[in-house]
């Protein structure tokens, strides 16, 4: 399956992934309803150690952990692949967050666990973050 | 398009047409990358233009700062420079280009040389170059070999003997007063191409006084060589190739309707690149990851986005020339060079109208 890969020799640690995936996710029309003087949820997080900094979000496992250890049903793996979680059935237990090996699973707005979805249920239809990226750092492809 | 010495009559043997030519640069369109070092701008500003001058079927040159070893794969569409400071030049170098340059002059600076400081000089630089790591590249202001026609002679042959005489030799100068009996003196050297740089020619890292005041612009210079050099009957030696202050595809028409072969850019590639021209090369700290070596800087330009920005701008300036060549009723770039009867001048003098060798708009 397609999934999001960065490649920290070209990620300059703008951020502007972040921005951009809290944008798609929110339903706003505008990128400043969005975010302006807001807290944001993005599901990609930007890891910085000063020196090497690189995007992070959901690995779509092929036997993805969080799943098994969701004690609602709330984090399923579609047929496509790509793991998904559904919002009203989680109970915010984030035992997801714990178990995931990556920390690509967050805490949302309102109690309810957030990851990246690929943009595969908002209207952007493929991954924000790889749009955004000024730098090709973020790139949308199938790797062996 | 080729660049390179031309015969100057058909020759037969008995019926048959002889074919052999002098070694030529074959071109897809009338310009080139000019020169700009590895040093000078980073190493994914250098392969961006390596990747596009091959992916165009151009040529990019090295400038003065030697060959980076992963660039050797690019040698079919690199000119590789030999400057006043010799850096980074061996056998292998000569070998891996598509033709050899002789920068004697350069049009931002005419006169003076080249200062790389030594801040710039990291491993990697400083191992292309051949000189010790953090110590300033300095380019002296003339090839402490040259100070004539025939010292500059000798060198030219040399390279064509080291290179088997398989590689065009390009010689470089600076476009100023005396430029026509300059040329016309390189035509006899034995170069197979002149490159001409011309006023306020490219880099933010010149002094500024001779930056500004130094130099003639490149229209003049251009017409009074292609006059001198028609008149001497010695223009089929040469390709001419200009530089400095080539803006735009219009100023490439004009460029060629005046006499020359194909155009040297370098601003307008960086500004594709990137560049905002703050003109503070010499700095170090370029934002946008062309002029620097700093390399949380240099990663901000990724080759694969920058050479696909060089291939659109030089695909755009293509189909501007073919529409104005169009406009002309003009199929074949060689039908251009030198056709002054396409130009008008505009609010020019009877002097320069002279030697332009332009009419004036309405005549």
């Amino acid at each position: 399956m397609k999934r999001v890969f960065v490649d920290e020799q070209w990620c300059l640690g703008c951020h502007l992934c972040e921005y951009n995936c809290a944008y798609a996710n929110s339903g706003a029309d505008s990128m400043v309803k969005a975010l302006k003087d807001r807290q944001i949820f993005p599901r990609v997080r930007v890891e910085d150690t000063g020196k090497i900094t690189f995007a992070l979000s959901c690995r779509h496992c092929s036997d993805p952990i969080c799943v098994k250890g969701c004690i609602s049903g709330a984090l399923s793996k579609g047929t496509d692949g790509a793991v998904r979680i559904d919002r009203d059935k989680c109970v915010g237990c984030f035992t997801c967050i714990l178990l995931c090996p990556y920390g690509a699973v967050m805490a949302g707005e309102g109690g309810a666990a957030i990851k990246c979805e690929l943009c595969l249920e908002n209207a952007c239809g493929a991954p924000a973050c790889v749009a955004g990226c000024p730098n090709r750092a973020l790139v949308y492809e199938e790797r062996g | 398009m080729f660049l390179g010495k031309k015969p100057d009559r058909i020759k037969r043997e008995g019926d048959e047409l002889c074919c052999e030519l002098t070694p030529q640069l074959e071109l897809s369109m009338p310009v080139m990358f000019s020169a700009m070092s590895y040093g000078s701008i980073s190493y994914n500003a250098h392969k961006s233009l390596a990747i596009a001058a091959s992916k165009l079927g151009i040529l990019y040159n090295t400038g003065e700062g030697g060959l980076h070893e992963d660039f050797y794969a690019y040698g079919a569409n690199t000119i590789v420079q030999v400057a006043s400071g010799r850096f980074g030049v061996h056998e292998k170098y000569l070998e891996a280009g598509a033709a050899v340059e002789i920068k004697m002059g350069q049009g931002a600076k005419p006169g003076i040389g080249g200062h790389l400081p030594g801040t710039k000089i990291g491993s990697d630089i400083s191992r292309t170059r051949m000189i010790p790591e953090g110590s300033d590249a300095i380019s002296p202001a003339p090839h402490h070999d040259i100070y004539s026609i025939e010292d500059l002679r000798q060198l030219v042959y040399s390279i064509k003997e080291t290179t088997g005489y398989r590689k065009p030799v390009i010689v470089k100068v600076a476009a100023v007063h005396n430029i026509a009996a300059i040329t016309s003196g390189i035509a006899r050297s034995g170069a197979d191409i002149i490159a001409i740089d011309g006023f306020r020619g490219g880099t933010g890292a010149a002094p500024t006084r001779i930056r500004d005041n130094v130099g003639i612009p490149i229209e003049l210079a251009l017409a009074s060589v292609d006059t001198r050099l028609r008149e001497e009957g010695i223009r089929n030696n040469v390709s001419l190739v200009v530089g400095g202050s080539i803006h735009s595809s219009a100023d490439v028409i004009k460029a060629i309707a005046l006499g020359a072969d194909a155009c040297y850019i370098a601003t307008a590639a960086l500004l594709a690149l990137g560049c905002h021209l703050c003109r503070t090369c010499q700095t170090g700290n370029c934002n946008w990851g062309i002029a620097t070596q700093r390399p949380e800087l240099v990663k901000r330009l990724n080759p694969d986005i920058g050479s696909e920005r060089l291939i659109n701008l030089m695909t755009a300036w293509n189909h501007e020339i073919k529409e104005l060549m169009g406009g002309m009723g003009i199929n074949s770039i060689e039908a251009l060079r030198g056709n002054r009867l396409m130009l008008r001048g505009v609010g020019l003098n009877g002097k320069e109208l002279e030697i332009l060798g332009i009419s004036h708009a309405g005549e």
